[in-house]
C-alpha cells in the first residue's frame, strides 16, 4: 500500500496538468496536517499516510472540487484537527475576536495614554548619540 | 570525581543565590550588605561557570557513568558536537540556563553605574532569586551530573538532526535571549520595590533589553536558517507552537527595547516599560515551560516531561504573581508621565508599542488556543500559519507602514510635514513597487503591499541616514565618519527589517515546488532551468552513511552541479536529508533526495523548490542582529563616557 501510496502521490500525478490547479493543490497541502506526524503539513512530512493525503488532495481538485470543498473533505474524514485553517463556529469565535479586541484595548490604552498629556516644557530632547 | 564537583560547585551556587536573594533585598540601607551582596554574585557566577566547565569536560571524555552523556553522546561524534551536546539535551541545557542567570547576576552586581544603592541592589537580589529558582529545578528535577550504576559502554548518540553548526550556536544564543529577559524583569521588580522608575533605571534597563533582544533575534534567525537546509522541504517559519515560543519573547522584547528609549528620554511610559519587562521574561519562561513540557506537539520537541513542565510552570507562577502583584500594588504610586503631542517621537514610539504588543497578544492566544478548546471539551483544533499570517501579517504592515516617521520625528512635537517631505522619495519607490507588483502577479494584492513595504523601510531607513550625515559639519567624508554609532545602528536594524520583509513576501508568495521521479541521466525543466541528475552512490561519513546524488543545473547564466545527500545514522531510526542548495541572485534551487522508486528502473523521488530572495530573509535578519549589536556597543560606550 504505502510504496504504491509513494508511487501515486509522488510521482505519477506529482504536477497537475493546469499550473492553476498545482498551485492550488500545492497551498492546500501547506495547511493540511498530516495526521500521523508532530505539527506538520503533508506538504512537508515523509511519513506514508501524508503521501497518501496528498494524492486525495490532487485527486479532488483535478476533479473540480473548490479549495473550502476540499477542506470540508478532509474536516470530514479526519476532524477538524487536520486543517491548519480554525474552522468558524462557536468553539472559536473567540480566537477569531481575539485580534480586534486586542486591538481596541490597545488603542484605548493609547488614547488614555495621550490624554494624561499636560503641560508642555520648553527644553529640546537631544538625539541618540548627541548629549 | 568531575561530575560530583560539577554537582557540588552546582550545589554551592545554589546556596550563594539564596543569600544574593536575602542581602540583595535587604541591602538597600547599607553599604556594607550591598557590597557582600556584589561578591555573592560574583562567586556564584564562578560557581555556575565551574559546573558547566564540569559538564563540558564530561561530555568531551565520553564518560557513560552520567546519564545525559550516555543518554546524548557518543563515542565516535566529533568533537565539537560532543561539546555542543552539553547543551543539545534537557538537564545541560538548564544548566546553561543557571549559568547565564548567575553570569548576568554577576556583571550586573559589577557595574552599578548611575543608579541608586537600593535599586541596583534589589535588582541584584532578584536577580538572585532568579538564578536559585533555575538551580532548583536543575539540581532537583533535571540533574546533569546524575549517575548510571552499572555505566553503559556506549552512548545512544545525538539526535542527528542537531550535529550541526548553526544547531550547535542556536541554543546558546536562545538562551542568552531568554535569560537575558531576567535581568530587565529584575531590574522592573527592583523599580517597584523603591518605587522609582527614573531615566537612570532606564538608562541602565536598556543594554541589558539590547543584549537579550539581539541574542533572540540571532538566535531565532539561527534557528531558521537551520530549518531551511536541514528539514529539507525549503521551510524558514511555520508558526510552530515552539517558533511562537520564541516568537512572543522576541516581539515584547523588541516593544521594550524602543519603551525604554521613551522612558530613558523623557522620564515617560514608565510603568508601561515595567509591564513590558515583566511580560518579557513571562513568556520566556512560558516559552522554556511550552518546550519543556510537551503539552503542545510541535516538530521540535525534543526533551519532553510532563512532570518537569509542571515544575516549570510552578517557576512561572511564581516569577510571574510577584511580578504582576508588585505592579499592581506599585506602579499606580510610579510618577506620572509629561505628556507629548500626536505627532512626535514619543507618539510613534507607542505606536511601535502597540502593534508589537498587539502582535504578541494574538500570537500568545493563537498558540494557546487549542489547548484551551482541548480543555474545555471542544475536542482538537489546530490553529496554524493561515490564522497568523492573516492576523499578524497585517499588523506588522501597519507598524512598517508608520517605521520610517519614527526616527524624522522630533521629541516632543514633530513636523510631520517636513517629514513626509523628506520621505517622499521613498513613498514614490514604494508605490511604483506596488504598481509593478499589482501588474506583473495580476493583480495579488497582499504580495505586492509587503514588497511595497520592503521597499518602503529600506529607503526610509537610506533617507534617514541621509539627512542625518548631511546635518553634519565638514568635509562629506567626515561628516559620515561622524555620525553617531546610534543613527547607523538603529537604521541598519530598520532596513535589515526592510530586506527580511521582502525576503518573507517573496519566498511566501512566489515559490515553486515540484516532485518528481529522476534516475541518473534524466532530467526535469523547472523554474527556468533545467536540472538533470547526473549520478548516484553511496558514501561513508565519519559517524554516518549516506546515499548522495549530484545534479547538474543548466540555466542561462551557464551549468553548476549540487549535490543532495540522504544520511543514515546506526544510532538514529530516521534517514536525515542534506539539500542541495544553488544559491544566485534571484534566490535558490533546492534539492532534496527522497528513496528509491520501486520498479523505477533506479529512479528516486526528488522534491525541487525554487525559494525567490530567500537569502534576503537571512541577510535582514543578520542585519537587524548587527544593528542591535552595535546599539549595545554605542550604550556601553556612552555608560562608560559617563561613569
Amino acid at each position: 500500500m504505502s510504496l504504491t501510496a509513494l508511487l501515486f502521490a509522488m510521482v505519477a500525478p506529482a504536477v497537475l496538468a493546469d499550473p492553476a490547479q498545482e498551485a492550488r493543490a500545492q497551498s492546500l497541502e501547506r495547511e493540511i496536517r498530516c495526521v500521523q506526524c508532530e505539527n506538520e503539513p503533508i506538504a512537508q512530512s515523509t511519513a506514508d499516510i501524508a503521501a497518501d493525503m496528498r494524492a486525495l488532495v490532487r485527486e479532488r481538485v483535478a476533479a473540480g472540487d473548490s479549495d473550502s470543498e476540499i477542506r470540508a473533505f478532509f474536516r470530514q474524514r479526519y476532524g477538524d484537527f487536520v486543517l491548519f485553517r480554525p474552522p468558524w463556529d462557536a468553539r472559536t469565535w473567540a480566537l477569531w475576536g481575539a485580534p480586534f479586541l486586542l486591538l481596541a484595548g490597545g488603542l484605548a490604552g493609547v488614547l488614555a495614554v495621550r490624554r494624561r498629556r499636560e503641560g508642555e516644557d520648553a527644553d529640546t530632547v537631544p538625539e541618540e548619540g548627541e548629549r | 570525581m568531575i561530575a560530583e564537583i560539577g554537582a557540588f560547585a552546582a550545589a554551592l551556587a545554589l546556596a550563594l543565590s539564596l543569600a544574593q536573594g536575602v542581602f540583595g533585598l535587604a541591602a538597600s540601607r547599607r553599604d556594607s550588605r550591598a557590597e557582600a551582596t556584589a561578591a555573592i554574585a560574583q562567586a556564584a557566577a564562578v560557581l555556575c561557570v565551574l559546573a558547566f566547565i564540569c559538564l563540558i569536560a564530561l561530555f568531551v571524555r565520553s564518560d557513560f557513568s552520567v546519564a545525559p552523556v550516555a543518554a546524548n553522546s557518543h563515542i565516535d561524534k566529533p568533537l565539537i558536537y560532543k561539546i555542543a551536546g552539553a547543551w543539545g539535551n534537557h538537564e545541560g541545557s538548564m544548566l546553561l540556563w543557571c549559568l547565564v542567570s548567575a553570569v548576568f547576576g554577576g556583571v550586573l552586581a559589577s557595574t552599578r553605574g548611575s543608579q541608586s544603592l537600593g535599586l541596583w541592589s534589589r535588582a541584584v537580589g532578584v536577580q538572585g532569586l532568579v538564578t536559585a529558582g533555575a538551580l532548583i529545578y536543575t539540581l532537583f528535577l533535571s540533574n546533569p551530573f546524575a549517575r548510571l550504576d552499572p555505566a553503559p559502554m556506549q552512548g545512544s548518540g545525538l539526535n542527528p538532526l542537531l550535529q550541526d553548526p548553526a544547531l550547535a550556536a542556536h541554543p546558546p544564543l536562545l538562551y542568552l535571549g531568554y535569560v537575558g529577559l531576567s535581568v530587565p524583569f529584575s531590574l522592573a521588580l527592583a523599580a517597584l520595590l523603591e518605587g522609582k522608575a527614573d531615566q537612570a533605571w532606564a538608562k541602565a534597563l536598556r543594554p541589558w533589553t539590547l543584549l537579550a533582544w539581539t541574542c533572540l533575534t540571532l538566535g531565532i534567525g539561527l534557528g531558521s536558517y537551520w530549518a531551511y537546509y536541514e528539514l529539507g522541504w525549503g521551510g524558514w517559519w511555520f508558526w510552530d507552537p515552539v517558533e511562537n515560543a520564541s516568537f512572543m519573547p522576541w516581539l515584547v522584547a523588541c516593544a521594550l527595547v524602543h519603551s525604554a528609549i521613551v522612558t530613558e528620554r523623557r522620564g515617560s511610559l514608565a510603568s508601561w516599560t515595567i509591564l513590558l519587562a515583566i511580560l518579557g521574561f513571562g513568556l520566556a519562561l512560558l516559552g522554556t515551560f511550552l518546550v519543556r513540557s510537551g503539552v503542545l506537539t510541535s516538530v521540535h520537541s525534543f526533551a519532553v516531561d510532563p512532570q518537569r513542565g509542571i515544575a516549570v510552570l510552578v517557576l512561572l507562577a511564581i516569577a510571574m504573581g510577584a511580578g504582576f502583584g508588585l505592579y499592581a500594588w506599585r506602579a499606580p504610586k510610579l510618577a506620572q508621565p509629561s505628556g507629548f503631542a500626536a505627532i512626535s517621537r514619543e507618539s510613534m514610539l507607542v505606536w511601535n508599542n502597540f502593534g508589537l504588543a498587539v502582535a504578541a497578544g494574538v500570537v500568545l492566544i493563537g498558540t494557546l488556543y487549542p489547548l484551551l478548546v482541548e480543555a474545555l471539551g471542544g475536542g482538537l483544533i489546530s490553529v496554524g500559519p493561515p490564522f497568523f499570517n492573516m492576523t499578524v501579517a497585517p499588523l506588522l504592515a501597519a507598524l512598517f507602514l508608520v517605521l520610517p516617521f519614527g526616527p524624522m520625528l522630533t521629541w516632543r512635537v514633530g513636523d510631520m510635514r517636513q517629514a513626509l517631505l523628506r520621505l517622499a522619495p521613498a513613498a514614490a519607490l514604494a508605490v511604483l513597487t506596488l504598481i509593478i507588483a499589482l501588474v506583473t502577479t495580476h493583480w495579488r494584492a497582499a504580495p505586492a503591499i509587503g514588497l511595497a513595504l520592503g521597499v518602503w523601510l529600506i529607503a526610509g531607513g537610506l533617507i534617514y541616514l541621509w539627512t542625518r550625515i548631511r546635518r553634519g559639519e565638514g568635509a562629506a567624508l567626515a561628516k559620515v565618519a561622524m555620525l553617531p554609532l546610534a543613527v547607523w545602528s538603529m537604521s541598519i536594524a530598520h532596513i535589515g527589517a526592510g530586506v527580511l520583509t521582502l525576503g518573507a513576501v517573496a519566498e511566501t508568495a512566489f515559490r515553486a515546488e515540484q516532485a518528481v521521479a529522476l534516475s541518473p541521466g534524466e532530467g526535469v525543466a523547472f523554474a527556468g532551468r533545467r536540472i538533470t541528475m547526473i549520478e548516484i552512490g553511496e558514501r561513508e561519513g565519519p559517524n554516518y552513511s549516506a546515499t548522495r546524488a549530484n545534479f547538474r543545473v543548466d540555466s542561462a547564466n551557464g551549468s553548476r552541479t549540487i549535490g543532495a545527500e540522504r544520511r543514515f545514522y546506526p544510532t538514529s531510526p530516521m534517514p536525515t536529508t542534506e539539500v542541495g542548495i544553488l544559491s544566485s541572485l534571484d534566490g535558490d534551487i533546492y534539492i532534496a533526495l527522497g528513496e528509491a522508486v520501486r520498479d523505477g528502473a533506479g529512479a528516486w523521488t526528488v522534491r525541487l523548490y525554487h525559494n525567490p530572495l530567500v537569502h534576503l530573509i537571512f541577510i535582514g535578519v543578520s542585519m537587524m542582529g548587527v544593528g542591535g549589536l552595535l546599539s549595545f556597543v554605542a550604550l556601553t560606550r556612552r555608560r562608560r563616557a559617563t561613569l
